[in-house]
């Protein structure tokens, strides 16, 4: 049965991945995206990394098509022409790459196998010693935010740096005349029904966004997908209401700076850890107890995660939309 | 404090970085990027010393051991690697506060220094790492910042410049993480030392040879070795001059670095060179790199573009010198990376006190430049000099250790070609000091209008550093062999 999950669900990703390259138009090929990111999400869900189909089907499913609808009522919709050459030289080069990839699978070890040596060398210590080490159920949030915390400290650095380069980009090409208000800002303002579940649905997702920030010690989640939730949330009453009241909330100013003290948050809680005589984002002496101390640095770490995601999603919606009401007004 | 130095080294910058937002006043955020730098420097400077002195330091991050938390592992190597970093990465900040009021609008200039702390410390982030996948993670950081730095150009071409650079950049770290994900299923850890200890056992299944395949190729597009140099020169012309300056002079370098740790440390060099033909293959591309580059440099008309060519025809210099597989080799590429550093930091801050006086960086733009900018045009000169390798300049140290290396493995021919590389410079720096010292200017009876001190100062810190390390070479040989011969000794 679950052979045949993984065929079906391989080959409708097959399916999409193909469609999207030959897709001229770009609106389809977004969609075809959000797709392919639904069907990995369950892909990784069927392989029982749970937090990972989470991950994808929030980042890979929902902000990011978002992300790229806003840059393509920008940029326009149709692919231009495309030269066959370098289809041809291109199209080589794919098949290349993806014989070198075929041939690695060959001395691969078996999915799943208790042989493997990714089973054997440092995931047991993981599994039998966590719950003794850091004292929470989610392994796979211990080894994130703990084992390997300053991993993640990089990938929030990541995120924050992605940020500022899409404002940094944008900030060069100054809107053309002043941004209008109203009707441009908010395309489905018009929409009653819209509207009105919008207002319904908007609340539930903060919460959502809330709870899976502060159970990912206990159930698949934490800071990344909270975040991204959260700025969701945010992003959906812009369409619906206007950017203009949203920015009355939060302006693009505020935004910039929670997103630093997402980061700066992380990185001091690290330096707690020096401060108590230990290394660099080191917990175990934050509270009486070393479990105790994991579990503080833990939640405030993930907090900073959450905080920069949420505010740097919310950001490059922002940046984006401005360009998209100046360009329309001009 | 002394004990946190590794990580101190890197997290400075990186927890710098994002109070420049909340700081907000672009001069006083360029006092704080520029006190942050230094501070990284001193740190740096006190790690190679305790390097020197007590041998390899590890660090364990979240006071988890090895190989299941991360560890920084600094050994010589690194260290050498660090300093050269950090040292640029100072000098160019020194001068980027007259340079980018100049060339940036009032808004951008926070942004930019805070993504210029985030690339520095990305850089510093995947030389001081002992973990495979941190080092993606790192590499991550100084990518995206690159990128955005790059756009911030002037000119629209930077753009689509930085559009380019950050596709080929970004198929290179996709590589380099699928390299690192079959490294890890075939020995399932991510520790550089503990990925040493075990490759060897494994012998060369395909899943390793295509491990070693795609980070070959990942590391290779990010070093811009001929012929996947194709978005540097683009790159390199329409970014900030600022930015052009810093990321000539470290991010390529960084990118030499991963090569080296990957082919000699974790693999190892028997695997590395002998198992598949990379020594001819990097000895090959390297001299094409050499060759072709140096020849397209003198045709460009664009001074940043033709020292950018110039950079890919060093890239060479520095492979060749690992693929001639010894220590002498090795040594030779890791003087080159420092010397290599100290030109075109030199050369490119000059370039950024021309473009702030003259607004161009054409070929005709020079013309009379030697009577108008005589310091500025006198610090390209030791620079062109060092790059072509005269003796007395740094430049000369290392081609002549490469050199060396080359003839005592008796590759005569590579040895031969080299010296034409350097001919090869000979002529595209000739055409420069040709047009400033031999032309007259289009609007004869200009006064001497130099660049400002705020420039001034950096470019020649390093140009005399050019002339100082080509006579003082103690303390340059002294690190590389000490690095070089624990390169090859087998430990890491």
């Amino acid at each position: 049965m679950e052979l045949l999950v993984d065929i079906a669900l391989l080959g409708l990703l097959l399916v999409t991945a193909v469609a999207i390259a030959w897709a001229r138009d770009l609106l389809a090929a977004v969609m075809l995206a959000g797709i392919y990111g639904l069907l990995s999400a369950s892909f990784f869900m069927v392989m029982g990394a749970v937090d990972v189909a989470f991950t994808e089907a929030a980042v890979g499913a929902g902000i990011s098509p978002l992300l790229m609808l806003a840059t393509l009522s920008l940029t326009g919709r149709f692919q231009a022409g495309t030269d066959t050459r370098r289809v041809l030289f291109s199209l080589s080069l794919v098949i290349l790459v993806g014989a070198l990839l075929v041939a690695a699978t060959l001395d691969m070890p078996a999915f799943g196998s208790p042989e493997a040596p990714a089973q054997q060398h440092v995931a047991p210590r993981y599994i039998t010693e966590s719950m003794n080490e850091i004292g929470i159920p989610n392994i796979v949030t211990s080894v994130l935010a703990s084992y390997r915390a300053y991993d993640t400290l990089g990938e929030v650095v990541v995120i924050f740096t992605a940020g500022l380069g899409v404002l940094a980009l944008l900030m060069s090409l100054p809107p053309q005349g002043e941004p209008v208000r109203g009707e441009l800002l908010s395309p489905m303002r018009g929409h009653r029904i819209l509207r009105v579940i919008g207002k319904i649905l908007i609340p539930p997702i903060l919460v959502f966004a809330l709870y899976v920030q502060f159970h990912g010690e206990y159930g698949p989640g934490g800071g990344f997908q909270a975040g991204v939730i959260f700025a969701v949330g945010f992003i959906l009453y812009a369409m619906l209401f206007g950017l203009d009241v949203v920015a009355r909330v939060v302006s693009n100013a505020v935004v910039q700076v929670i997103a630093a003290v997402g980061v700066l948050l992380y990185g001091t809680v690290g330096l707690l850890g020096m401060l108590t005589g230990n290394n660099y984002l080191d917990y175990r002496d934050l509270a009486g107890d070393p479990v105790t101390g994991q579990h503080i640095g833990i939640i405030a770490i993930e907090l900073g995660v959450g905080i920069t995601v949420a505010s740097v999603m919310m950001l490059v919606f922002f940046v984006f939309s401005g360009q998209l009401a100046g360009r329309r007004a001009g | 404090m002394l004990a946190h130095l590794p990580v101190l080294q890197v997290i400075l910058p990186l927890v710098a970085a994002p109070s420049c937002l909340i700081i907000r006043k672009s001069g006083l955020v360029w006092l704080f990027t520029f006190l942050v730098s230094l501070a990284a420097l001193t740190v740096s400077a006190l790690l190679l010393q305790q390097v020197i002195d007590s041998g390899v330091i590890s660090y364990h991050l979240g006071g988890w051991d090895a190989p299941w938390g991360i560890e920084y592992r600094i050994d010589i190597l690194n260290a050498w690697v660090l300093l050269i970093v950090s040292a640029l990465g100072t000098v160019v900040l020194a001068a980027a506060h007259t340079s980018i009021r100049r060339e940036l609008e009032e808004g951008q200039q926070i942004l930019f220094y805070t993504l210029y702390l985030l690339c520095f410390s990305g850089l510093l982030g995947i030389v001081a790492t002992g973990d495979v996948f941190n080092v993606f993670v790192f590499l991550e950081i100084s990518s995206l910042s690159t990128y955005a730095l790059i756009a911030l150009g002037r000119d629209r071409r930077a753009l689509w410049a930085a559009f380019q650079y950050l596709v080929m950049g970004t198929v290179g770290a996709t590589f380099l993480l699928i390299g690192i994900g079959f490294l890890y299923m075939v020995t399932g850890t991510l520790n550089m030392q503990d990925l040493a200890a075990r490759l060897p056992a494994i012998g060369t299944s395909t899943t390793v040879l295509a491990a070693f395949a795609f980070i070959l190729v990942g590391i290779c597009l990010k070093l811009a070795l001929f012929p996947l140099h194709l978005w540097l020169p683009n790159a390199y012309a329409y970014a900030p001059s600022v930015v052009t300056a810093f990321i000539a002079a470290t991010a390529t370098k960084v990118a030499v670095y991963l090569l080296i740790r990957f082919t000699v440390s974790i693999f190892g060099v028997d695997f590395s060179l002998s198992v598949l033909p990379l020594q001819h293959l990097l000895i090959g591309l390297g001299l094409l790199g050499v060759l072709t580059a140096s020849v397209v440099a003198v045709y460009q008309m664009n001074i940043k573009r033709m020292f950018a060519y110039s950079s890919v025809a060093q890239v060479g210099y520095m492979i060749v010198g690992i693929g001639l597989g010894t220590a002498a080799g090795l040594q030779a590429t890791l003087l080159h990376l420092f010397n290599h550093a100290l030109m075109k930091g030199a050369l490119f801050l000059a370039l950024a006190g021309v473009v702030y006086r003259v607004g161009s960086a054409n070929i005709s733009a020079f013309r009379g430049l030697g009577r108008r900018m005589p310091w500025t045009m006198g610090a390209i000169v030791i620079g062109g000099i060092s790059l072509i390798g005269m003796p007395l300049t740094a430049g000369f140290i290392s081609k002549w250790y490469l050199i060396s290396a080359a003839v005592d493995s008796s590759h005569w021919l590579v040895a031969l070609l080299l010296v034409a590389g350097s001919l090869l410079a000979v002529a595209y720096v000739w055409r420069l000091v040709e047009a400033a010292y031999f032309h007259s200017p289009e609007t004869p009876d200009k006064p001497a209008d130099e660049a400002p001190l705020s420039l001034l100062i950096p470019t020649w810190l390093l140009a005399l550093a050019n002339l100082y390390f080509g006579v003082d070479t103690r303390l340059p040989l002294a690190v590389t062999e000490m690095a070089s011969r624990t390169l090859f000794g087998g430990a890491l």
